[in-house]
């Protein structure tokens, strides 16, 4: 009965109270709607300000683990190389992550841990609870969760919330999750009726999250190993408009930029770290102007590589959650699925 | 948001002092660095430090000496931007910041008990006169060895004092090629390739080490291949734009390695599958 032990139950009208008191212990963001069915996580401090019925927001969490803009560090030119590193420090709950997006901030901490660590980074994740939320079906057309894997929950949360009709089913996870629940006494023990009623939701799940796109995921490396000169790189670099969204708005997505910065001082200033995106013509440039990634369609293969091929080989794991943002940024009309589906027919998309 | 200070970071540059600049060419000087307090920098031939200028930017340069001299060491720059540009206004007695060094230089131990073909392209040859002094100074530890520089003119020789002294050792056989001069010129002119065919080597132990303009790469390995020099002894130094040098911010990857972690130098046998190399 171990498993119980970390089961409790959370009644829909207690949501609220649930919601407001973790607003009290530290800043919480959540859902929001922002118009046009677009969300977006955002501050809030009581349930009515967020929405848990939600497409996955415009960006995704990784904007509060890596921000897009980042001071690294100080330094004051008056006083030699008189440099402070820093770090941005916040303690912050995340309600109401979807899978999709709790598989991203995964991928980024697998990233940011290895050698060398990234401790900015490693610091601010620790200061960051995230409180996760089932989907029990698809956000929309675009997704392609269950492809990679990201449709049930598979850790990296600290509490996780399963909508069971009329009350949520709250697994815990980590100690930090024990804790809300020990202090929020809006809790009640779950019950074995509860596990079953659990166990039928995923069973029913199984069955509505199906592979979307018609090929093994198991074959993905090897499909792969085969495309890099595929037409469908051809295909899309008649069609990217190299605007950067795609990658702006994926929660694997991790490059930067790093520059600095004066004050109007001119001696005093920072240096920043910020997003920056491979679609980019420049990212690749090399000394003499040489540029091995020219293309649009090149640095779109590489896009895709770096989603399914090189992570795969390093970390055992794709590092595209099948969130949809990609297809749904996109200006161009460039579809994930339809990518992935023209590689595996050795055509162009 | 609340700033801390993070004495573990990553992005802490090390103080370091300009004990001696020299302006080798119209484009190009050389620094002696010291990091100050007796503190010297632990590095191998081929690897690169982030230099700061706070404010300016940040860039990966080669260390162009020997770590066989601890006290000091000494990089070459180009100037051709921002940093570059504001690091040749500097002289004797400035500051800057250091980071590193990063980078898998070129691998001494392997080496060690071969014979080396050093091919060096203009300014490639700020990496590679990292190994060649090395190499000098611990002669007795390798076979023979053949340097190969081409440079676009004659003016554009770099460390030409230096290079006067190997050409006097019996112990080194060097050539060098511009690619265009005026008719006073005496030496060769025409592309570095002109030069491999003559070398007078020992294919199967030699190991062939390449570090030039990117262009430069595949007409040098053709010319490698065809001297039959197994693919795994030809090492290259692809140097990407880099940014974070931690295999972090994606600047530098080429396919599924990072450059600045997994290279500089790469292992052609490695790495010729791959458009993006070269
Ligand atoms: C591992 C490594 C070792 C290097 N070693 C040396 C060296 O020993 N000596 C030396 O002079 N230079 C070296 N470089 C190149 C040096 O880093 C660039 O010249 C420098 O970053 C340019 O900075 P900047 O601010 O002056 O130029 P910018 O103002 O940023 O740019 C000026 C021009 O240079 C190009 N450029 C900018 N950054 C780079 C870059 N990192 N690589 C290639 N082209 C770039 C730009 O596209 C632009 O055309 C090395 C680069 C790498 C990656
Ligand atoms: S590649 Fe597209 S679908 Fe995959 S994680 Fe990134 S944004 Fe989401
Ligand atoms: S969002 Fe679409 S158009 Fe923009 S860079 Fe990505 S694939 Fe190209
Ligand atoms: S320089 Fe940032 S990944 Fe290599």
């Amino acid at each position: 009965m171990q498993e119980l032990l970390q089961y409790h139950v959370l009644k829909k009208e207690n949501l609220d109270g649930l919601v407001t008191r973790l607003a009290k212990l530290q800043p919480l963001a959540a859902p929001v709607a922002k118009g046009d069915g677009n969300f977006a996580f955002a501050s809030v401090h009581e349930a009515g300000e967020m929405t848990l019925d939600y497409v996955p927001t415009i960006l995704p969490p990784k904007k509060y683990f890596l921000p897009p803009r980042e001071t690294l560090l100080h330094f004051d030119v008056r006083r030699g190389m008189h440099v402070e590193t820093v770090g941005d420090n916040q303690p912050l709950t995340l309600f109401g992550v979807h899978t999709c997006d709790i598989a991203g901030i995964q991928c980024l901490n697998m990233v940011f841990s290895e050698r060398p660590r990234d401790y900015n980074y490693l610091l601010r994740k620790r200061l960051i609870t995230v409180i996760g939320l089932e989907c029990n079906g698809y956000c929309d057309a675009n997704a392609s969760c269950a492809l990679v894997g990201a449709s049930l929950p598979n850790g990296g949360y600290d509490l996780f919330l399963t909508d069971l009709g009329d009350r949520f089913l709250v697994h815990v996870n980590t100690q930090a999750g024990d804790d809300i629940v020990d202090t929020i006494k809006v809790f009640a023990p779950a019950a074995a009726g509860d596990l079953e009623a659990l166990a039928a939701l995923r069973e029913r799940k199984r069955g509505t999250f199906r592979n979307e796109v018609a090929l093994d995921p198991r074959k993905l490396p090897e499909l792969f190993s085969r495309s890099l000169e595929s037409p469908v790189w051809h295909d899309l670099d008649g069609r990217c408009l190299a605007c950067g969204n795609c990658t702006l708005v994926c929660p694997t997505c991790y490059c930067f930029d790093v520059r600095d910065e004066f004050r109007i001082d001119l001696a005093t200033g920072r240096r920043i770290r910020a997003w920056e995106s491979c679609q980019s013509e420049p990212f690749a440039l090399v000394a003499g102007g040489e540029n091995f990634r020219k293309t649009r369609g090149s640095r779109q293969r590489h896009r895709y590589f770096r989603k399914f091929a090189y992570p795969f080989g390093k970390y055992h794991r794709f590092f595209c959650t099948g969130c949809g943002r990609c297809t749904r940024a996109c200006m161009a009309g460039i579809k994930l699925k339809e990518t992935l589906t023209a590689l595996a027919w050795g055509q162009g998309g | 948001m609340e700033r801390t200070h993070l004495p573990e970071s990553n992005w802490q540059t090390r103080p370091a002092r300009i004990l001696r600049t020299r302006q080798m060419t119209e484009h190009e000087k050389l620094f002696e660095i010291s990091l100050g307090g007796g503190r010297t920098l632990d590095y191998e031939p081929g690897q690169f430090v982030m230099i700061s200028l706070f404010g300016v930017g940040e860039i990966p340069i080669s260390i162009a000496s020997s770590p066989t001299h601890r006290t000091s060491f000494e990089i070459c720059v180009r100037a051709v931007g921002k940093v570059t540009r504001a690091l040749h206004r500097l002289e004797a007695g400035d500051e800057l910041g250091i980071r590193g060094p990063y980078g898998h230089g070129f691998p001494i131990r392997i080496l060690e008990g071969n014979d080396l073909l050093i091919i060096a392209g203009g300014l490639g040859i700020a990496p590679l006169r990292s190994l060649i002094r090395y190499v000098l100074d611990n002669r007795r530890d390798f076979g023979h060895t053949h340097i190969l520089l081409g440079c676009r003119t004659p003016g554009d020789i770099l460390f030409a004092d230096e290079i006067d002294g190997w050409r006097k050792r019996m112990d080194v056989h060097w050539e060098c090629t511009v690619d265009r001069a005026a008719p006073e010129w005496t030496g060769q002119v025409g592309r570095i390739t002109t030069l491999i065919p003559g070398v007078d080597m020992e294919a199967e132990r030699t190991f062939a080490v390449v570090v030039g303009p990117p262009v430069m790469y595949k007409f040098v390995i053709r010319e490698l291949l065809a001297k039959n020099i197994p693919e795994h002894q030809i090492l290259l130094s692809l140097e990407r734009h880099m940014k974070c040098g931690m295999g972090k911010c994606g600047r530098c990857q080429i396919h599924n390695f990072y450059c600045c972690q997994e290279g500089p130098v790469f292992n052609y046998s490695d790495v010729k599958w791959m458009p993006e190399a070269f």
